[in-house]
C-alpha cells in the first residue's frame, strides 16, 4: 500500500503540490489527470524520492520514503518506473538493458540475470529484439523495452509518468496495450496520462490535479461522468 | 642551393631514434593515462557543489589551458628546483604533460558529462542502483563516447608536446634528435627523420584508435 500524507513540494518559491493526501491500495490502478503544470508527475518522483519533499509523508508498505535513515535503493527496487521520455540505456542491448539492474543491484548471477531479462523482453513483445540496441528500437519498442526493465526488478508497483506522451500517435496503441496487460495481471500501477480512453476504461480509480492540489478522485464513471469539480469539468471538456 | 645531405649518420643511428621514439609513446601514454584519471576527478570538481574544488578545478584547467606547454614543464622543472624539489627529467616530462592533458581533458568530460541527459541517470537510480553504479555502468560508458575522438586528438597533441622535453633535458626522440644533431652536425637530416618517425607514431595512434572505435561503438 502507498500512504500519501500532506505532501507539499517546492521548487524554490514555487509551490508545485500544495497538501496531497491519497492513499493506493494494492492490486489497484490508479490514473492521475489534469493540464501540464498541476504537478502531477512530480508526485510520481516524490512517491520514489528521485524529488526532495518539504513536508508530509510518503509510506510504500510501512516504510516512510523521505525518512533520513529510508534504505531508497531498496524501496526503489520495488517500485517500477517508466518515463515519459523512455530512457534506454544506449550502450546496451535490449537484453543487456533489462538484464543490468538484477544482476548489480539484485546481484543475481548473471545466467538468472539474463533468464529474467528474456521472460521479460517476451513478456512485453520484444522477444525477436533481445540483441538489438535501442537504436534501432522505435519509440514504442524503447517504451516497452523501458517497461519489461522495470518488471526485471520484480516490482510491486509501477509508476508510468506519462508513458506515451513522447510517442508518435501510431505507436501509442502498442504501449497502452502493454500497461492494460499488467494491469490485468494484477499489477498495482499509479499513471500519470492523457490517454483518457485508458484512465476509462482501465482505471478502478480516477485523480483530477489542478495547481497542485487533487481536486477530485473518483471511480471513472464517477470523473468522466459526473464531476463534480469546476475545474474538472472545464478539463474534461476541452480534452474531449 | 649548395646543401649536400649526408643521411649515412643518420641510418647508423637509426635504431637509437626508434628506441627514443618508443620513449616518446611510452612518456606520452604514460601521462594520458594519469591526465583521463586527474581530467575525471577535475571534471567532478568542477561539476561539484563544492566551492573549494570547483576553485581548484577551475584554476587548474585555466592555467593548463591558457599558458604555453612549454612554461608548465619548466615550472615543474626549474620552478619547483628553485624550492628544492628536483624531478628527474623524465618526471618533469611526465608530470608536465600530465598536468596539460589532465586541464585538457578535464573541459571535455565536463562537456561529456552535460551532454548525457539527466533522466538518464534518474532511470538509473529508480532501478535501484547507488550513486556509484548509475555513474559508473550507466553515465560514464555515454560520457566516454562522447569524449573519446577529443581524447584521441588529446592523445595525438601529448606526443607531438613530448618534443618539448628536449628544452629539459629528456632524450626521447627530439631530445635524442637533438643531441644527434649536435654531435655530427646533420641537424637537418636528424630532424628530417625524426620528423617522419613522429609522423608514423601518429598515424598509427590514428589508426588504431579508429579501429578501437569501429569496436567499441558499435551500438550506434
Amino acid at each position: 500500500m502507498i500512504e500519501i500524507q500532506n505532501l507539499h513540494k517546492y521548487f524554490d518559491v514555487h509551490h508545485v503540490l500544495k497538501g496531497i493526501d491519497l492513499t493506493v491500495e494494492k492490486g489497484e490502478v490508479l490514473s492521475i489527470i489534469g493540464s501540464s503544470g498541476s504537478g502531477k508527475s512530480t508526485l510520481l518522483y516524490c512517491i520514489n524520492g528521485l524529488e526532495a519533499i518539504q513536508q508530509g509523508e510518503v509510506i510504500v508498505d510501512g516504510v516512510s520514503v523521505h525518512d533520513k535513515g529510508a534504505d531508497l535503493n531498496r524501496i526503489r527496487q520495488n517500485l517500477g518506473m517508466v518515463f515519459q521520455q523512455w530512457n534506454s540505456f544506449p550502450h546496451l542491448t535490449a537484453l543487456e538493458n533489462v538484464a543490468l539492474a538484477p544482476r548489480i543491484v539484485k546481484k543475481l548471477s548473471k545466467a538468472e540475470s539474463l533468464a529474467i531479462a528474456e521472460q521479460q523482453l517476451k513478456h512485453v513483445g520484444l522477444a525477436d529484439k533481445l540483441d538489438a540496441y535501442p537504436s534501432s528500437l522505435s519509440g514504442g519498442q524503447q517504451q516497452r523495452l523501458a517497461i519489461s526493465r522495470a518488471l526485471a526488478m520484480e516490482p510491486e508497483y509501477m509508476l508510468f509518468d506519462e508513458a506515451t506522451s513522447a510517442l508518435d500517435p501510431e505507436l501509442v496503441g502498442e504501449v497502452l496495450e502493454t500497461m492494460r496487460m499488467l494491469a490485468e495481471e494484477g499489477m498495482t500501477m499509479i499513471c500519470v496520462t492523457h490517454e483518457m480512453g485508458f484512465a476509462r476504461d482501465v482505471s478502478d480509480r480516477v485523480a483530477y490535479f489542478h495547481d497542485g492540489v487533487m481536486e477530485e478522485i473518483g471511480t471513472p464513471d464517477q470523473i468522466f461522468g459526473t464531476p463534480v469539480s469546476q475545474h474538472t469539468q472545464k478539463f474534461l471538456a476541452n480534452v474531449r | 642551393m649548395d646543401y649536400n645531405f649526408h643521411w649515412r649518420p643518420v641510418f647508423n643511428k637509426l635504431p637509437d631514434l626508434l628506441e627514443a621514439g618508443l620513449l616518446t609513446l611510452e612518456v606520452s601514454l604514460l601521462s594520458m593515462v594519469i591526465g583521463t584519471v586527474l581530467g575525471l576527478l577535475l571534471a567532478l570538481a568542477k561539476l561539484s557543489p563544492l566551492k573549494p574544488a570547483r576553485w581548484f578545478a577551475i584554476t587548474w584547467i585555466e592555467l593548463a589551458r591558457n599558458t604555453p606547454a612549454l612554461f608548465q614543464l619548466f615550472f615543474f622543472g626549474f620552478g619547483l628546483g628553485a624550492f628544492g624539489w628536483h624531478l628527474s627529467p623524465f618526471l618533469i616530462v611526465l608530470v608536465g604533460l600530465s598536468f596539460n592533458n589532465a586541464g585538457y581533458l578535464a573541459e571535455n568530460f565536463r562537456g561529456g558529462f552535460q551532454a548525457v541527459p539527466e533522466n538518464q541517470y534518474r532511470a538509473a537510480r529508480s532501478l535501484g542502483m547507488t550513486a556509484f553504479q548509475a555513474t559508473t555502468r550507466i553515465v560514464i560508458p555515454q560520457v566516454f563516447k562522447i569524449v573519446y575522438h577529443p581524447m584521441t586528438n588529446q592523445m595525438v597533441w601529448a606526443v607531438l608536446m613530448s618534443s618539448l622535453a628536449m628544452m629539459v633535458g629528456y632524450r626521447e626522440l627530439a631530445g635524442e634528435t637533438q643531441f644527434l644533431a649536435s654531435k655530427t652536425f646533420r641537424i637537418f637530416e636528424y630532424f628530417l627523420a625524426a620528423a617522419v618517425i613522429y609522423y608514423v607514431i601518429v598515424k598509427i595512434i590514428l589508426g588504431l584508435s579508429r579501429l578501437l572505435a569501429w569496436r567499441l561503438f558499435r551500438y550506434e
